[in-house]
C-alpha cells in the first residue's frame, strides 16, 4: 500500500501525467455512468432533429438520423474503451506468457521469436483487415484480430526484460536456494516485468481504440448498429461536408483518450527502475 | 590448524570454459583443492581470474566442463539439478552485490520465508515467523524489519540479509563472494566481523572470495592465489603472508596498502601490465607474461604445484632457492577486530 502510493506520487510529480490521468479517469467515468444518470435515449431516432448543429439543446449537435451525439458518444465510449481493454488484456496476457518463456527458456527463444517477427514483419492495419475478413466482422472478432496484432509487441518487450531479470543475482540466489523454475517465473520474473508490461497495456489500450475506428472506418470493423467512435465516424462520413460536428466530436473522443494513455504510459515508462528502462 | 579433519569439499582438476568454439573463455583451468570441515578457505586473485566461477561451480549454479566437486566425498559434478535440489541446504553463497541479490518485489519476510518453505523449514506460521525473527536478530537486525522492502535498507543492512538468506535454511558450507566489495569502507569491518562471529557461533565452513589481503588474512585460515583461471599457490595464511614463494602472490602482497606504508619491503615488483586474455591465455605458466622471473622455460610446461612446506603448494619451480630472503616483514599475527586493520587503510 505505501509502496502504492510512493508509485503514485512519482508518476503525479510530472503534472501533464497527471492531468492525462484525471482526464482519462473522468472519460471512463462518464462512459460507464452517464448512460444511467440521464433519460436521453441514445438509439432516440427523430427525423424532425437531423444533422442539427451543435446547440444548448444538443450540446455535439445530432447524427444522420436525428441521434444526439453527446449522448452516443458516452454511449459509444463504453464500447470503445471496452475494445481497448480488452485487447489490451488479451495481448498483454498472451504476450507476457510468450515473452516469458522464450526470455527465460533458450531453446524456446529461437522458434518463439521467429515466428513473432514474422508476425510483426506484417503492417498492424494489414495484418488486422485480414484477420476481421477471415473471422467475420464482429465486436468480439475485432478484439481477437487487434489482440493477435498487439501480442508480438508485448511478448517482444517482455522477452528482453526477462533477459535482463533472469541474470539478476536474486534468481541466482533463489537457485542456490533450490527453488523450482515455476515459482522462479512466477515470484521472481513475473513481478519484475510489472512496469514494462504495464506500460505495454496503455499503449494497446490507446492502440486499439485507433486501430477499431481504423477498421470501422474501412468497412471491416465492428457492425455499424454498434456505436463505438469508430463506427460513428465510419458512418456519419459522407455526411460530414454538411455536418462536421458527427465526425470531429468522436474524432476528439478518440484522440483525448489515446493522447492520454499515451501520456499515462510515457509517465510509467520514465518512472521504470534505469536497469529495465533500457530493454523495455 | 586441523590438518586431520577429513575434507567438506574436495575439487579436483576443475576446469569452467564459456562459450565454444577454438577460443572459448577459460575461466577456470584445471584446479584442485580441498576445503576442510570447519575452515575457512581464503581465494584471492585479482578481477577476471575466475573467483566467483569457482565459487558459483561449488554450489552448481554454474555447470562445469571437466572435473569432480566432491561433497563429503560424492561427487555433485555431475548430478542434475534434481538431484542437487535437496543438497542445496548444505551449500549456499553470499553475493557480491547487496542490492542485485535480493528481490526489490518481495518483503524480507517473503525472501527469508522462501529459503525455509524451499526446504521444508519452520513450518506453520508461528514457527515460521518466530524463525524469520531468529534469522533476522542473528545477523543484528531488528525483527520488525520483516515486514520492508529491499529498498529500504542500507547497503550493509542489505548484506546482512543476504547472510540471513543463506543461513536460513542452515547450511554447514557457504561461499561468500566478495561480500564486502560494494559496501562502504566503514559498513565492511562490521560485516567482516558479522561472518567472523557467525562462523565461530555456527561452526561454518566457508569459501570466502576477496581481492582485499586484508580481510582475507583476519578471516581465512588458508588462502589459495588464484591467477588466470590456475592456482598459483596455496598456504595456511600466515605462512602465505610472511613466506609467499610464488612471485605472483609477492607482487599481490606488495600491491596491497598496508597500514603502515614503511612496512612494505622496496625488493618487492609491484604487478605491470594487463592480465591476458582467458580466452588465450600464455603458454606454460600463465603468469609468466608479467613475471618479474620469467625465463623462456617458463612458456613450455605448465608448472605443477609442488608441496614446498607442510600444507604449502607452489606452482613456481624458480624461486624455491631464494626464498629466505622473504621471511619476516611485518605482516601477519592475530588480530581481535578488524577496525584495528581497515584503519588508515584506503581502498
Ligand atoms: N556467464 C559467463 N559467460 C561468459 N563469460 C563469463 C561468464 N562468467 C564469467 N565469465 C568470464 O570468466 C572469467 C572469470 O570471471 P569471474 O569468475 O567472474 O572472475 P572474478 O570473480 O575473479 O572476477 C572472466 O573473463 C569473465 O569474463
Ligand atoms: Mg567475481
Amino acid at each position: 500500500m505505501e509502496q502504492l502510493t510512493y508509485v503514485l506520487k512519482r508518476l503525479f510529480a510530472r503534472r501533464i501525467v497527471l492531468i492525462a490521468a484525471v482526464t482519462l479517469l473522468l472519460i471512463v467515468a462518464l462512459s460507464i455512468f452517464f448512460p444511467f444518470i440521464s433519460s436521453v435515449d441514445p438509439n432516440g431516432i427523430s427525423v424532425m432533429e437531423r444533422l442539427k448543429a451543435p446547440s444548448a439543446e444538443h450540446w455535439a449537435g445530432t447524427d444522420e438520423l436525428g441521434r444526439d451525439l453527446t449522448m452516443r458518444i458516452v454511449w459509444g465510449g463504453r464500447y470503445s474503451i471496452m475494445i481497448g481493454i480488452a485487447t489490451a488484456l488479451f495481448s498483454v496476457i498472451a504476450g507476457t506468457a510468450l515473452g516469458l518463456l522464450a526470455g527465460f527458456f533458450r531453446r524456446l527463444d529461437a522458434p518463439v521469436m521467429r515466428v513473432i517477427d514474422a508476425m510483426m514483419s506484417f503492417p498492424d492495419i494489414l495484418l488486422g483487415i485480414s484477420l476481421v475478413s477471415i473471422l467475420g466482422a464482429s465486436l468480439w472478432n475485432v478484439v481477437l484480430a487487434l489482440s493477435v496484432v498487439y501480442t508480438p509487441r508485448v511478448a517482444r518487450v517482455v522477452r528482453a526484460s526477462t533477459l535482463v531479470i533472469r541474470e539478476l543475482l536474486f534468481v541466482d540466489a533463489a537457485r542456490a536456494l533450490g527453488v523450482s523454475t515455476a515459482r522462479i517465473l512466477y515470484a521472481h520474473i513475473l513481478p519484475n516485468l510489472l512496469s514494462p508490461v504495464l506500460v505495454q497495456f496503455t499503449f494497446i489500450f490507446a492502440y486499439a481504440i485507433l486501430a477499431e475506428a481504423g477498421l470501422s472506418f474501412l468497412g471491416v470493423g465492428v457492425p455499424p448498429e454498434i456505436p463505438t467512435w469508430g463506427t460513428m465516424i465510419a458512418s456519419s462520413l459522407q455526411y460530414a461536408d454538411m455536418a462536421f460536428w458527427t465526425i470531429v466530436f468522436p474524432g476528439i473522443a478518440i484522440i483525448l483518450t489515446a493522447l492520454s494513455l499515451q501520456i499515462v504510459g510515457d509517465g510509467v515508462r520514465d518512472m521504470l527502475d534505469p536497469k529495465l528502462r533500457k530493454s523495455a | 590448524m586441523n590438518g586431520e579433519a577429513p575434507p567438506l569439499i574436495e575439487v579436483r582438476g576443475l576446469r569452467k570454459y564459456f562459450g565454444s568454439g577454438n577460443a572459448p573463455i577459460r575461466a577456470v583451468d584445471g584446479v584442485s583443492f580441498a576445503i576442510r570441515e570447519g575452515e575457512t578457505l581464503g581465494l584471492v586473485g585479482e578481477s577476471g581470474s575466475g573467483k566467483s566461477t569457482i565459487g558459483r561451480l561449488l554450489i552448481r549454479l554454474v555447470d562445469p566442463t571437466d572435473g569432480e566437486i566432491r561433497l563429503q566425498g560424492r561427487d555433485i559434478a555431475r548430478i542434475s539439478q534434481r538431484q542437487m535440489r535437496p543438497l542445496r541446504s548444505r551449500m549456499q553463497i553470499i553475493f557480491q552485490d547487496p542490492y542485485a541479490s535480493l528481490n526489490p518485489r518481495m518483503r524480507i519476510r517473503q525472501i527469508l520465508g522462501e529459503a525455509l518453505d524451499t526446504h521444508g523449514l519452520a513450518k506453520g506460521k508461528a514457527r515460521r515467523q518466530a524463525r524469520i525473527a531468529e534469522l533476522l536478530d542473528l545477523v543484528g537486525l531488528s525483527p520488525e524489519y520483516a515486514e520492508r522492502y529491499p529498498h529500504e535498507f542500507s547497503g550493509g543492512q542489505r548484506q546482512r540479509i543476504g547472510v540471513a538468506r543463506a543461513l536460513a535454511v542452515e547450511p554447514g558450507f557457504i561461499v561468500a563472494d566478495e561480500p564486502l566489495s560494494a559496501l562502504d569502507v566503514s559498513i565492511q569491518a562490521q560485516v567482516v566481523n558479522l561472518l567472523s562471529d557467525l562462523k565461530e557461533r555456527l561452526g561454518l565452513t566457508m569459501l570466502f572470495i576477496s581481492h582485499d589481503l586484508d580481510v582475507i588474512e583476519f578471516l581465512c585460515d588458508r588462502v589459495i592465489v588464484l591467477y588466470l583461471g590456475r592456482i598459483m599457490e596455496i598456504a595456511p595464511t600466515g605462512i602465505l603472508y610472511r613466506q609467499p614463494r610464488h612471485p605472483y602472490t609477492r607482487a599481490l602482497l606488495a600491491a596491497s596498502p598496508t597500514p603502515d606504508p614503511t612496512q612494505r619491503p622496496e625488493n618487492r615488483p609491484l604487478l605491470a601490465g594487463d592480465i591476458p586474455s582467458p580466452a588465450d591465455p600464455p603458454s606454460g605458466c600463465v603468469f609468466r607474461t608479467r613475471c618479474p622471473r620469467a625465463q623462456p622455460a617458463c612458456g613450455e610446461t605448465i608448472p605443477p604445484l609442488t608441496e614446498v612446506a607442510p600444507d604449502h603448494w607452489n606452482a613456481c619451480p624458480r624461486v624455491s632457492e631464494d626464498s629466505g630472503q622473504m621471511t619476516e616483514d611485518g605482516k601477519g599475527g592475530a588480530r581481535d577486530d578488524f577496525d584495528t586493520i581497515t584503519q588508515g587503510t584506503s581502498s
